[in-house]
């Protein structure tokens, strides 16, 4: 049986409609279940719930096969997995923000964030002495109650910077959803997990990634 | 006031309880058994070396090394690898013995660990070096003892991957013309990250011939079959050269009877730089990092001034400890519980079983805090009590 991670939330429902378009039988009720772990006897897969950031956690230490994750946490992380597949799904970018776009001014800029190893790789790269502040969420609040200089996070729409007066300063890099394997289950289950990346990789949109196979 | 940590260790550092211990002992029995008759000499080396011999050579990232100075300022490290430390001996204490040389060694390694636990950051390495032998025999001898190590030591499911680090080199260097940008390429490889390895191919100024070469790389993972493909890969003398050293290993493997162990991945990389040529990493199939690695390094011997080619692979004790998962089959050992009057008898009783192999504890009764409780972790108990008691009770 191979054990698959899936990230809770946003990419959960997008993860799921492209395993069911590569033809994967997902019943109904997998969508609103509470349930954390969900066998699928015939397709002999187990899914583990988790949190996104969560994910390449399972998949290093081997108690998930497989998994998806957000790129955004692969670079936070770091963890010992292969990143196998590009599902271009859940797009978005990683961005700094902040109340204006004038340059950081201070001896150390304060940076809130949920991704404290991408903001300081970030500005340590731009030559920028900054202290980050790690938080869990809504961190557009950072700078509107003078917590942070700028923040560092995902950006979809923009809707939400908008919505709180903030203005993008600069475009970290883009943002999808990442097929990954664990380094041992790569070789011990290779079968079921190369059958797993080629069907995938047929209904990933755009270009195709593997079709240089 | 600072709270003393009494309970804490340092970030990766365990203890090993008496039944864990007792298991490991019985696990490394079976493997140094197993490679002394391969004829393999056990050998020790220092806990602490020197930064700019061992550190430096061991190829273990720099921020994973625990460094000391030592009083003259010099920095020492904690070996984080034993193959290092082994070279740098057959290079200097053993430089008048013959290559090829077979040795072996079971130390503990030492790796600092920067943000969690679950990965210790000392541990046991059990594993073997044979080095000044360039042959095929010499790379196919080492997988074949691994295996049988692996075999001995009761684990029943378990997989061989072997790639050559020679082949992707070749491989690179034919297509991209140099190592500035080979590197790049094994740099992906290395952090695992096909995705980005894609993306880069498919930016670099090639023909389409050498992307589909370069990604074609991503695919060679399987049994005997994929060395055919691996060749139309690489046409070059040099690769044709690696893919026939790899086919007369896996039919050398398959006279040591290991052959159905072995898979083919050519996108295996370790993080070792030393290595040259054939790499390999034992995977069991219930457990989630591999159990042992190994392969081919033949430039480390010439950085102590004995330049030789060699090969060898490490097991990882606490690894195949938790893949075997082994019953906790502990055998207690009996107790004799006395008072004073009766200790010389005690002590002749005791005598005598020990020396049959008997493990007898012997425990004054005014010792005791809680007689039921002490007396459940024996086997038998028997007490010799008061000045007419009898025996057993």
């Amino acid at each position: 049986m191979l054990t698959m991670a899936m990230p809770k939330g946003r990419i959960f429902e997008e993860a799921v409609g492209l395993l069911r378009k590569a033809g994967y039988r997902l019943p109904p009720e997998f969508d609103d279940s509470r349930k954390l772990i969900l066998e699928i006897e015939e397709e002999n897969l187990r899914f583990i719930l988790a949190k996104p950031m969560d994910v390449p956690t399972y998949v290093e230490h081997g108690v998930a096969d497989v998994g998806i994750a957000g790129k955004d946490v692969m670079l936070e992380e770091e963890r010992n997995v292969y990143e196998v597949l590009d599902l271009k799904i859940s797009g978005c970018y990683l961005a700094v923000a902040g109340i204006t776009d004038k340059p950081l001014t201070g001896v150390a800029p304060k940076i809130a964030t949920k991704y404290p190893n991408v903001a300081s790789n970030y500005f340590r790269e731009q030559g920028e002495q900054v202290e980050i502040i790690k938080l869990n969420g809504s961190i557009e609040l950072a700078p509107l109650i003078g917590l942070a200089d700028r923040i560092v996070d995902i950006v979809s729409t923009g809707r939400t910077l908008k919505e709180n007066g903030l203005m993008e300063t600069a475009f970290i890099e883009p943002i999808t959803s990442r097929f990954i394997v664990n380094p041992v289950s790569y070789r011990t289950k290779d079968r079921v997990i190369d059958d797993m990346v080629e069907r995938l990789s047929a209904v990933v949109e755009g270009v195709d990634d593997y079709e240089d196979r | 006031m600072t709270v003393p940590f009494v309970f804490e260790k340092p970030l990766g550092m365990r203890d090993t309880l008496p039944v864990l211990y007792d298991l490991k002992t019985n696990i490394r029995q079976r493997i140094q058994g197993v490679t002394e008759t391969w004829g393999y000499r056990f050998m020790n080396t220092p806990t602490l070396e020197y930064y700019e011999t061992v550190g430096d050579a061991s190829a273990i990232l720099d921020q994973q090394l625990f460094k000391l100075l030592d009083q003259r300022g010099k920095t020492l490290v904690l070996r984080p690898d034993m193959t290092a430390p082994i070279a740098r001996v057959a290079a200097s204490s053993l430089k008048h013995e013959p290559f090829p040389l077979r040795l072996a060694y079971d130390s503990n390694v030492f790796r600092a660990q920067e943000d969690e636990g679950g990965k210790p950051a000392e541990f046991e390495q059990i594993g073997v070096e044979l080095i000044g032998d360039g042959t095929t025999s010499a790379d196919a001898e080492v997988i074949a003892l691994m295996a049988e190590v692996l075999n001995k030591a009761g684990l029943e499911e378990y997989q061989i991957a072997i790639g050559h680090v020679g082949f992707i080199q070749e491989l690179f260097l034919s297509i991209v013309g140099n190592e500035e940008r080979a590197a790049t390429l094994r740099r992906f490889l290395y952090e695992k990250n096909y995705v980005g390895y894609r993306r880069h191919v498919r930016e670099m100024a090639l023909s389409s011939i050498d992307q589909k070469r370069l990604m074609a790389l991503l695919t060679l993972r399987g049994d005997g079959s994929k060395l055919s493909e691996a060749i139309e890969l690489l046409p070059t003398d040099k690769g044709e050269k690696v893919l026939s050293d790899l086919r007369t290993l896996l039919d050398t493997l398959d006279s040591y009877g290991v052959a159905h162990r072995v898979k083919f991945d050519f996108t295996l990389v370790s993080h070792m730089s030393y290595y040259t040529g054939v790499v390999f990493e034992g995977y069991a199939n219930n457990l989630g990092v591999p159990l042992s690695n190994g392969g081919r390094y033949d430039e480390l011997l010439s950085r102590f001034n004995r330049p030789a080619q060699a090969t060898g692979f490490g097991i990882r004790l606490d690894h195949l400890t938790e893949a075997l998962n082994p019953k906790r089959e502990e055998l207690l050992p009996a107790a004799i519980i006395f008072s004073p009057e009766r200790k010389k008898e005690a002590i002749q009783q005791a005598t005598e079983r020990r020396s049959k192999g008997e493990k007898v504890v012997m425990q004054e009764l005014s010792g005791i805090k809680d007689l039921d409780a002490y007396s459940e972790g024996f086997e038998d108990v028997v007490y010799m009590i008061g000045k007419n008691g009898r025996g057993t009770m």
